[in-house]
């Protein structure tokens, strides 16, 4: 009894509370500006995604410590961080939670999984979004014109390696493997379009799925086609046991991949069979980026080792900011009408967009396995 | 025609690992007629426990000629596997023995999710790698390429079949087990133990799915904690084509699907046109198992009711 009479009060309080916290919006081109960043922070991911949110931060800090004036008026960057889990369920709910608080602008989010369903929340809001590390194609394929990203897109690197495939590696008689998810069939498409147009021969086009572990099926059957070269489009627990098979079926043609093949676990997975397999990455390597060095000072000064995307999430911010400048406000809709004239020299590259919001200077940079590592080939833009 | 001989090749390896999975789904049915759907992840477990001891060993004596290593994680995830599937039968089927039929099959699935899940928390959502300790000799065979380890898993394999096949017709334990396979009140009454009957039953055909389990990450280099499910789906896919509760039958079982699976995937894409490619694989192999179904509904061997054990 006596509990509910204490109870009563305290929830009139609490709702009057969270009332007049509704009541209390800021309105956009006030003189704290609000700027959402979204990666996941908890889960598998979370160095990458804190990686993501720091390189937006340094940006926000530089900004604020040499002073923005908009229309005239000075004013402060607040950046407000949240984690999606690479969820795409979550992506959509803090995405509604940063339209709610009243942001002008979201970098974000880290994953295409989630950067998709957020981008109809953003889209609906009128308020701009930029990735600074999706890659799927079907991101700036809706339509919508508040979705822009700095990175190369899927479409980009498939193109790439085709040509890579035919040019460099010689490859006369290629074999394409995918998985069969919206990841790999897209890149694998787009490398199939770019290698026939370099002039290369498509002997085989098999497919396998997200779960398989045996390929010496099929792997079999491309033998019979003596192709130079296997082309993946899919990830790394598939790639390995690829490459490990190709060895054992007596498979001499070379194994190339994407990004989904570029990363350490692969190489655990092929092992000693991972030698000479090659496979691209979308941006540069930091330290051949124009302005890698000097971020990495700055940022490993305040934050520690760079993990990945942290330079793009930077330029992402500096893009945004100079769109602003330009439009002499932080309105959502007289800024996404600058955005597409951004011409601006980024850490990572020149940023530009073309009438999608896919950057246009998108590089791709190629690596191989050597000595159970990978090593820098080359880049291409 | 080398191209046809590496499929059959193939085929055989990837046959000889449903077969063994499938002895474990059919001895089961053959002799409480329920359908141990957690038999899959007891293979997936043999598979983990046997990388765990196999990465340590590796730590601890890096000198150790690699058969040995291998042969070391054997023979700890087999007590493993035994232990497990007892507690299994133990917890999960014995006190549902005399409940409608769809009780046990239900905590059998529900066991099936726990050791998925398990495994998940012990050794993560990361795919785990086999150590390259194996040696990786080749032959050449009728144009085909035929590495040592795909030869020993065969031969294991056909070794493990045989040992069994003496064990069922032979033994005293086995004529134990094919008695209450044809009935348990009778088997009782005749003086066999059937509680313990069916504990061995369980016990053997995990200590077979811990051998299977080996088989599988040495022969792809990995291990996962969901790798079970499809292997099991397989294996029981295997068992009913030969006849669910036969022996032989899951034996032939598993050796076709494994090698209509890799005929099918390797020629269906030329055969067709293109029209149906390679990701049909599955597709495939569990088409022919509905048309082996529709004509012969108790599986290939399936009418030979009294040598199911």
């Amino acid at each position: 009894m006596k509990s509910s009479m204490i109870l009563v009060p305290a929830l009139v309080l609490a709702l009057a509370v969270s009332v007049g916290g509704c009541g209390k919006k800021e309105t956009a081109g006030g003189d704290v500006i609000k700027i959402g960043s979204v990666a996941p922070l908890t889960g598998p991911q979370t160095h990458i995604g804190k990686d993501n949110e720091n390189g937006a931060r340094l940006a926000v800090d530089e900004i604020n410590a040499k002073g923005l004036e908009l229309g005239g008026r000075k004013v402060k960057l607040e950046l407000l961080g949240e984690d999606d889990q690479a969820e795409p369920k979550t992506a959509t709910i803090v995405a509604q939670k940063l339209v709610d608080a009243g942001v002008v602008a979201v970098i974000g989010h880290l994953n295409s999984g989630t950067t998709i369903p957020a981008s109809k929340i953003y889209h609906d809001a009128g308020i701009p979004q930029i990735s600074p590390s999706a890659t799927a194609v079907a991101y700036t394929a809706q339509g919508y014109k508040t979705a822009y990203r700095v990175m190369a897109n899927d479409a980009q690197q498939g193109k790439a390696l085709g040509q890579f495939a035919v040019s460099k590696l010689a490859a006369k008689k290629i074999a394409i493997i995918d998985d069969r998810t919206a990841y790999g069939q897209g890149l694998a498409d787009e490398f199939e379009k770019a290698a026939r147009a370099a002039g290369g021969e498509i002997v085989a086009r098999e497919f396998t799925n997200d779960r398989a572990t045996d390929f010496s099926a099929i792997l079999t059957s491309i033998k019979g086609k003596a192709p130079d070269l296997i082309f993946f489009g899919g990830m790394d627990p598939q790639g390995g046991p690829m490459a490990k098979q190709m060895k054992s079926l007596g498979l001499t043609a070379r194994l190339l991949g994407g990004d989904g093949l570029q990363n350490v676990n692969f190489v655990k997975l092929a092992g000693s069979d991972a030698e000479g397999v090659v496979a691209s990455s979308p941006g540069l390597p930091i330290d051949s980026m124009p302005g890698g060095p000097e971020f990495r000072k700055k940022f490993e000064a305040k934050y520690g080792v760079i993990q990945v995307y942290a330079p793009y999430a930077y330029d992402a911010v500096y893009a945004l900011v100079d769109a602003m400048k330009r439009a002499g406000s932080a309105e959502p809709a007289k800024v996404l009408a600058e955005l597409p004239k951004t011409d601006l020299q980024g850490v990572s590259g020149p940023v530009k967009f073309d009438d999608k919001g896919d950057t246009t200077g998108g590089a791709v940079t190629l690596y191989e396995v050597k000595g159970g590592a990978w090593q820098v080939l080359e880049t291409v833009n | 025609m080398d191209i046809f001989t590496q499929q059959l090749v193939n085929g055989l390896v990837l046959g000889s690992i449903y077969a063994l999975v499938a002895l474990g789904y059919t001895m089961v049915y053959g002799i409480l007629e329920l359908i141990n759907f957690a038999h899959g992840e007891v293979t997936m477990i043999g598979a983990m426990v046997a990388l765990t001891v196999i990465g340590i060993l590796v730590g601890v004596a890096p000198d150790l000629p690699g058969i040995l290593v291998v042969l070391g994680g054997i023979l700890v995830a087999i007590p493993a596997c035994m232990l497990l599937a007892f507690g299994i039968e133990k917890i999960a089927y014995r006190p549902l023995r005399k409940a409608p039929r769809l009780a046990p099959l239900i905590t059998a699935i529900g066991v099936s999710i726990i050791l998925q899940n398990l495994a998940m928390l012990i050794w993560g959502r990361q795919y785990v790698s086999f150590p390259e300790i194996l040696p990786t000799t080749r032959y050449e065979f009728l144009g085909a390429h035929v590495s040592l380890l795909q030869i020993s898993i065969v031969v294991l394999a056909f070794t493990i079949m045989a040992g069994l096949w003496l064990l069922v017709e032979r033994t005293r334990l086995g004529r134990a087990m094919r008695a209450t396979a044809q009935s348990k009140e009778v088997a009782e009454l005749m003086g066999v133990n059937v509680d313990r009957v069916i504990s061995a039953t369980f016990i053997i055909g995990a200590a077979i799915a811990a051998i299977a389990g080996v088989m599988v990450s040495a022969y792809y280099g990995l291990a996962h904690y969901y790798m079970g499910f499809m292997l099991g789906l397989k294996a029981f896919s295997a068992a009913v084509l030969g006849g669910i509760g036969n022996i032989a039958g899951a034996m032939l079982g598993g050796l076709l699907l494994g090698v209509i699976e890799a005929l099918g995937a390797g020629y269906i894409g030329d055969i067709t046109g293109g029209f149906l490619g390679s990701h049909y694989q599955d597709v495939f192999a569990f088409f022919v198992l509905i048309g082996v179904l529709v004509f012969r509904p108790s599986g290939l061997l399936g009418e030979r009711v009294a040598n199911r054990a």
